[in-house]
Parts: structure tokens; C-alpha cells; sequence
């Protein structure tokens, strides 16, 4: 099973291919509605990505008020 | 008419293939002037569907399928009528709806939604009046109405139940929950799951293969699997009606039109 290290670095993996941001720019502490600029509605295509990616189901409830990559990683993690 | 352009919505048809195509921003939310075009288009259905073998519903805009009925407009149009005329006011929008709904629900074609996505509330009960859903591998389907205090009311409950097992049906409204395309394939509500932007492609492929049939036993067959719950259809109405009175909702959708969110129902 991968370390939360390694699936938070999946995440911003993804996150930077998804809305073509340079995955340096992005940290796990980050705020993710601010850094990618987006809204809830393109956040859902993150959470696709995220469930293709890792195999996963992951409720949108259970982000419910998640905004850094970290907790959204540590919700994957539980999952995995 | 063979052919029309709306301000919400646009078909036509060509080689027994008929195309309606959503095509109003953000996504497609169902207002009155998307639902006058929907009425247009199922009284020239009667017509098209004698030369035409399939439909497919799809649409080309970038937020997805459709985001479900505009109710930044029905909470403006229902606020505007005294309060006693409000549950009637609504009640005729949603019988309206779901006189389309019935029309194309039973129509005498193999009918194929091309969903990629948001495909929301409306927009998922729009898809759910198809006997085939297409999605592309980025769509997502939600019923958001109990986080307002309301239940689906474009016959969605009634369509869900008849489709997919009472377990899903309750986890999907009870907790309001998005599911992706595979997710929506693996409880048997997609038939095909697509690469990206390929749905319509699909879908036009499909429709191409229906065609090869005998119409006769495709409209016999699409009788004998896909009965139209009448009854439970009223149900959902006059539920919804009743809902639609309570001081709850109208906090409910007030707090849905303040919020300048992409999506301000979802969590």
C-alpha cells in the first residue's frame, strides 16, 4: 500500500496534469479552490480523476470542507 | 420541423437519426424558456419519428450534460407570485416537464443520452428517460434536490427505481452523493462507458447499429422492458408540491441563489 506521502504526490501529481499547473508550484498544504483556481464544479473533476486513478469510490460528503491536498490525500489514503 | 435552433436547445435530423442538443450556459439548467423548446420539440417528434429509427440527446457544452432545472429562475418566478398562487405556479411547470418527459420516454424510437460531465438533478432525469446512457469516462451523476429539501420532481424516482436496484436508489438520495461514469456502468445505469470526449461518437455508432433491426420488434421490445410508471410519476408531483411549501425550501433555494458558487449545492 502506498505511504500518504506517496499518494499526497499522486495527488498533485494529478492536480497539475488536470489543470496544466506546474506540479512545483503546487504544495500539500495548499488551499486547491485557490492555487488551481477553480470552482466546486471543476473540483468534481478532480474527484474522477482521483477515483480512476486510485481504483477508489470517494464520496463528494467525505470532502466536504476539505481544501488542501493533504486532507484530500488522507481521505484516499482510508480508502486504499 | 425538421430542423430548429433555440436559444436553449437546437435538433435536426439526418439519416434516421434524430439530434437534440442542449446548448445553454452555464449547463443547460431547465427554465421556462428551455422548457417551451421542449415542448417544441416533442409535438415535432410525432412527425420526425416516423422516418427515424433513433434519437440521441447530447450536448456540446464544456460544463457537462446538464446541471437539472434552473432554480435561481424558479425561485425568482415563484417569489414573484403571491404565496398562495406559488404551489400552483410550480405545479404547472412540473407537469409540463414531465408531460415531455413522457413523450420521449415513450417514443417509438431507440432513444440514446450522450452524457459527459455534470449531469445533475434534471439533467440526470433527462438522461434517465433514455433507454441508453452513453457517458464519458468524466461524467457524474447526482441527485442534489434533499440537500434543498426537495426530492427530484422531472420523474427521476419513479425512472431510478425501474432501472437499478432500491438499495442504490435510496444511497443516491438519501445521501446526495455524486457517482462517476464507471460507478454508474458497474449498478447498471450506463450501458457504455467512453474516452473522453467521445460520447456522442458512440452514440452515433449505436444508433447506426439499432437501425439494422426490424422497427416493429424494437418498438415491441422497448414496450415489454421499459413500462412507464404512470402512477409513481403523479406520486413525485404531488410529493414534490407538498415539499415546495416549507419555509425549509424557500431558505433553501434562497441560500442557492445568494451564493455566486460554481455549483452551491454541492458539499
Amino acid at each position: 500500500m502506498p505511504t500518504l506521502q506517496n499518494t499526497t504526490d499522486e495527488v498533485l501529481r494529478l492536480a497539475s496534469e488536470h489543470f496544466k499547473v506546474p506540479v512545483e508550484k503546487l504544495g500539500p498544504d495548499d488551499d486547491f479552490f485557490k492555487t488551481l483556481g477553480i470552482n466546486s464544479l471543476q473540483a468534481l473533476d478532480l474527484l474522477t480523476r482521483i477515483e480512476q486513478h486510485f481504483k477508489i469510490e470517494l464520496p463528494d460528503y467525505e470532502l466536504q470542507g476539505v481544501s488542501d491536498f493533504r486532507t484530500l490525500a488522507e481521505r484516499i489514503q482510508s480508502r486504499l | 420541423m425538421k430542423d430548429f435552433r433555440g436559444e436553449t436547445l437546437s435538433w435536426s435530423a439526418e439519416g434516421g437519426v434524430i439530434e437534440l442538443v442542449l446548448d445553454r450556459a452555464p449547463c443547460n439548467e431547465i427554465g421556462s424558456t428551455s422548457l417551451t423548446e421542449l415542448e417544441k420539440f416533442t409535438a415535432a417528434l410525432e412527425l420526425l419519428q416516423k422516418d427515424c429509427h433513433a434519437l440521441i440527446i447530447s450536448s456540446p457544452r464544456a460544463e457537462g450534460f446538464c446541471a437539472g432545472a434552473d432554480l435561481r429562475e424558479l425561485y425568482h418566478r415563484s417569489q414573484a407570485l403571491p404565496p398562495a398562487e406559488r404551489v400552483a405556479g410550480v405545479r404547472d411547470f412540473v407537469e409540463r416537464i414531465h408531460r415531455v418527459g413522457n413523450t420521449i420516454d415513450a417514443a417509438p424510437l431507440t432513444t440514446i443520452a450522450a452524457v459527459h460531465g455534470v449531469t445533475f438533478g434534471g439533467g440526470f432525469e433527462l438522461a434517465l428517460l433514455c433507454d441508453l446512457i452513453v457517458a464519458d469516462k468524466m461524467a457524474r451523476f447526482c441527485f442534489p434536490e434533499l440537500r434543498l429539501g426537495l426530492i427530484p420532481s422531472f420523474g427521476g424516482i419513479p425512472r431510478l427505481k425501474r432501472d437499478i436496484g432500491n438499495g442504490v436508489v435510496r444511497d443516491l438520495l438519501l445521501t446526495g452523493r455524486s457517482i462517476n461514469a464507471s460507478k454508474a456502468q458497474a449498478i447498471g445505469l450506463v450501458s457504455q462507458v467512453t474516452g473522453e470526449g467521445d460520447a456522442l461518437r458512440v452514440a452515433r455508432t449505436t444508433a447506426a447499429q439499432v437501425a439494422k433491426f426490424d422497427r416493429g420488434a424494437t418498438i415491441a421490445a422497448k414496450k415489454f422492458i421499459k413500462p412507464i410508471p404512470y402512477a409513481e410519476l403523479k406520486q413525485e408531483v404531488d410529493i414534490f408540491c407538498e415539499l415546495f411549501t416549507r419555509p425549509a425550501v424557500e431558505a433553501g433555494l434562497r441560500k442557492f441563489v445568494e451564493s455566486t458558487d460554481a455549483l452551491p449545492y454541492l458539499p
